[in-house]
């Protein structure tokens, strides 16, 4: 799960990681109140979105008065900001940060992450910050540092100073840049993050550490225990028909708008692999949708009712294998839901598995137009006839 | 002949008083599995049909003589499951359990060095000798025992649908292992294909990957150096949008990394036959095997 870069701060204050001054406002007063409260110019106007490459796109300002962080703030508040994360649609800005300028010295990047191959923890640093950080590896890979800590072991001194020495930090910032390196690890640790990233942490004039950015994931699998994370769950940021999905433990993601065959099928890899036998039947797949391994019909009906809320939506192709989940069970359910939703495009089934016999005998004996299908050849089939 | 489990398999289930486990005990009794012990703390003695239930693993272990665990204990605990599972002397440990955090796995397998036993999953349908022994939550009936194919594959249902079209084929399978679809699991491609190398029976293997991480890149590599037999591969999610998880903790292209089309590159240039068709695997490996 993502998080705002203001949250992100907030988690970082906790854990006496040291972030610019500086607060977040959802109006042009907010912003400007906020820009009051810190002792002078400039400040910076940054928008607040799940997306990086906010600075290319317009939505990160340098104001060198009230003035101008209020017409900034004017600006960057309802913009629709685009940058290469967010995809050509772009994201509408509902929030800004508002904070205090830095007298910067030198820009670093630094990230924590956990590696599933070599299943550490990875701290890694550059002096090249500021950048994009996957050019620098691609380019100019020995200006990266990578530090492997032992989950089990956690961070050690050593750990520290290789990290301090490999990033030149001079002896006045030595302290607190331990510190810091301290902090995050265990913010890492104790909050299950997938990425912890700071680019740029920036060495001020004065010999202090500041993390002038902060982009943090947190593992969904571990919300759980997360509570206070739970919280931080912006529903502007999500896709609203994945956000819809998501209250009925639908595992869906829109693809974009450009798919022309829905689909709905049992587990992630066969989801994955009929997407795929969708695009080579000549058509585009509008969304992944694994409805698990329980689907029931109120699964089935909601998961219609997502799918064909996509007007582009020309057909629909059900794949199920059914194996605790029964074909049966789920030819019922599809009947069920298909009447209820009332369906306008063709619907392909394809079933394999547990009870399939049976499965086929409802379907074909309800009075709907359910197209039938063999196997996965036979449905590919079924599915270029829909499109061309 | 097979891998990893065989009718001498005596599997103990942790978890095996609630919905699921029970469930899935009694399918895998069913289709002949030895259960010899269950573990639910604080239903130490009670009963499960006709299996002993212990408080711990070590009580089940000692009791009951159970070599093999099945976990389907919740993702909040289930990392403790099996770290306890371990320091019992289990030897084989399957973990079902789907939704364990990435935090708890890294600790976990890391723990895990210090024992002599295997870790299959978690986030997995299981591991099945068809005719002997299935652990798992897999439909047994599809399968077709008597080899000569080994399967391995991050995915559930996918695995489904391969070995069903294996058998329609009237190929049948050694073992078929789902090591699951987490970033951070216990037996990878690797150990499966290493094992089947080594067993007499086993004359091909049909590979099953997905998108996210290099496993099925390092897999290859392994496969050009050291196996004699041919190798099918699949890989699932070349039109998965990158920066999106498909499910599956571990199936996401990020930064580039963990394409479908770089796996089935990689494959290929290691002599693997990478089916472009799911719909025609089955033709495929009746083509390669036979």
């Amino acid at each position: 799960m993502k998080i705002h870069e203001y949250q992100a701060k907030e988690l970082f204050r906790k854990y006496g990681v040291a972030v610019p001054e500086g607060g977040v406002a959802f109006n042009v007063d907010e912003a400007k109140e906020v820009a009051q409260t810190l002792g002078g110019y400039p400040v910076v106007v940054k928008a607040q979105i799940h997306a990086g490459g906010r600075g290319k796109g317009g939505g990160v300002k340098l104001a060198k008065s009230l003035d101008e962080a209020g017409t900034f703030a004017r600006e960057i508040l309802g913009m629709n900001l685009v940058t290469h994360q967010t995809g050509p649609e772009g994201r509408i800005v509902k929030k800004v940060l508002i904070e205090q300028g830095l007298n910067i010295d030198k820009e670093l990047y630094l990230s924590i992450l956990p590696d599933r191959a070599t299943r550490k923890n990875i701290i890694m640093v550059s002096e090249a910050g500021g950048m994009d950080i996957e050019k620098v590896a691609d380019e100019t890979p020995e200006k990266i540092i990578k530090v492997y800590v032992d989950p089990l072991a956690g961070i050690s001194a050593y750990h520290l100073r290789e990290v301090a020495f490999g990033l030149k930090i001079p002896k006045g910032a030595m302290k607190p840049f331990f510190k810091l390196i301290q902090g995050l690890y265990k913010m890492f640790s104790d909050y299950d993050c997938s990425l912890l990233e700071i680019n740029p942490l920036v060495l001020t004039k004065e010999d202090n550490v500041i993390a002038l950015d902060a982009k943090v994931d947190v593992d969904s699998n571990s919300l759980f225990r997360h509570k206070d994370i739970m919280e931080y769950r912006d529903k502007d940021e999500e896709d609203p028909l994945e956000y819809e999905a998501s209250k009925y433990n639908l595992n869906y993601i829109n693809l974009g708008g450009k798919g022309n065959i829905g689909n709905m099928v049992n587990g992630a890899g066969l989801a994955m692999a009929t997407m795929d036998i969708i695009k080579k039947a000549g058509a585009e797949p509008a969304n992944f949708l694994d409805v698990g391994g329980g689907a029931d019909a109120e699964m089935v009906e909601n998961g219609f009712r997502i799918i064909l809320s996509d007007k582009n939506v020309k057909g629909i192709l059900i794949n199920i294998f059914g194996g605790i989940l029964r074909c049966d069970v789920l030819a019922t359910g599809v009947v069920a839901a298909a009447k209820k939703v009332g369906l306008n495009v063709p619907v392909i089934v394809r079933m394999e598995g547990t009870n399939v016999e049976e499965g086929r005998r409802i379907l074909s004996e309800s009075d709907l137009e359910l197209i039938s299908a063999v196997d996965l050849q036979d449905a590919a089939e079924k599915v270029a006839r829909i499109v061309n | 002949m097979s891998i990893f489990v065989d009718k001498n398999t005596r599997l103990l289930v942790q978890g095996i008083t609630g919905k699921e486990g029970q469930f899935h005990t009694r399918q895998c009794v069913e289709y002949g599995t030895n259960v010899v012990a269950g573990v639910t703390p604080g239903k130490g003695g009670q009963k499960m049909d006709d299996v002993p239930v212990y408080n711990t693993v070590k009580e089940a272990v000692a009791g009951a003589g159970a070599n093999c665990s099945m976990i389907f204990v919740p993702p909040p605990f289930a990392a403790d499951a099996i770290m306890e599972a371990a320091d019992a002397g289990v030897e084989l440990i399957v973990a079902i359990t789907e939704g364990i955090p990435v935090m708890d796995m890294l600790k976990v397998t890391n723990f895990l060095k210090d024992y002599k036993c295997r870790l299959i999953g978690p986030n997995c349908p299981g591991i099945i000798t068809p005719g002997e022994c299935k652990i798992g939550i897999m439909p047994g009936p599809m399968h077709k025992p008597g080899g000569p194919i080994g399967v391995v594959s991050r995915s559930g249902t996918l695995t489904y649908e391969v070995v069903h079209q294996l058998t329609m084929q009237g190929i049948g399978q050694t073992t078929c292992i789902g090591i699951g679809g987490d970033p951070v699991n216990g037996t990878n491609f690797i150990d499966c294909l290493d094992a089947f190398e080594k067993d007499p029976e086993t004359k091909g293997v049909v590979m099953v990957g997905e998108i996210g991480g290099s496993a099925e890149e390092e897999a290859a590599e392994f496969v050009k150096e050291n196996l004699s037999m041919p190798v099918v591969g699949f890989i699932a999610g070349i039109t998965a949008p990158p920066g999106r998880r498909m499910g599956h903790a571990g199936a996401i292209v990020s930064g580039g990394s963990g394409t479908a089309q770089g796996k089935i590159d990689a494959m290929t240039k290691c002599g693997i036959h990478v089916c472009d068709n799911l719909g025609t695997l089955g033709q495929l490996c009746s083509k390669v095997f036979t």
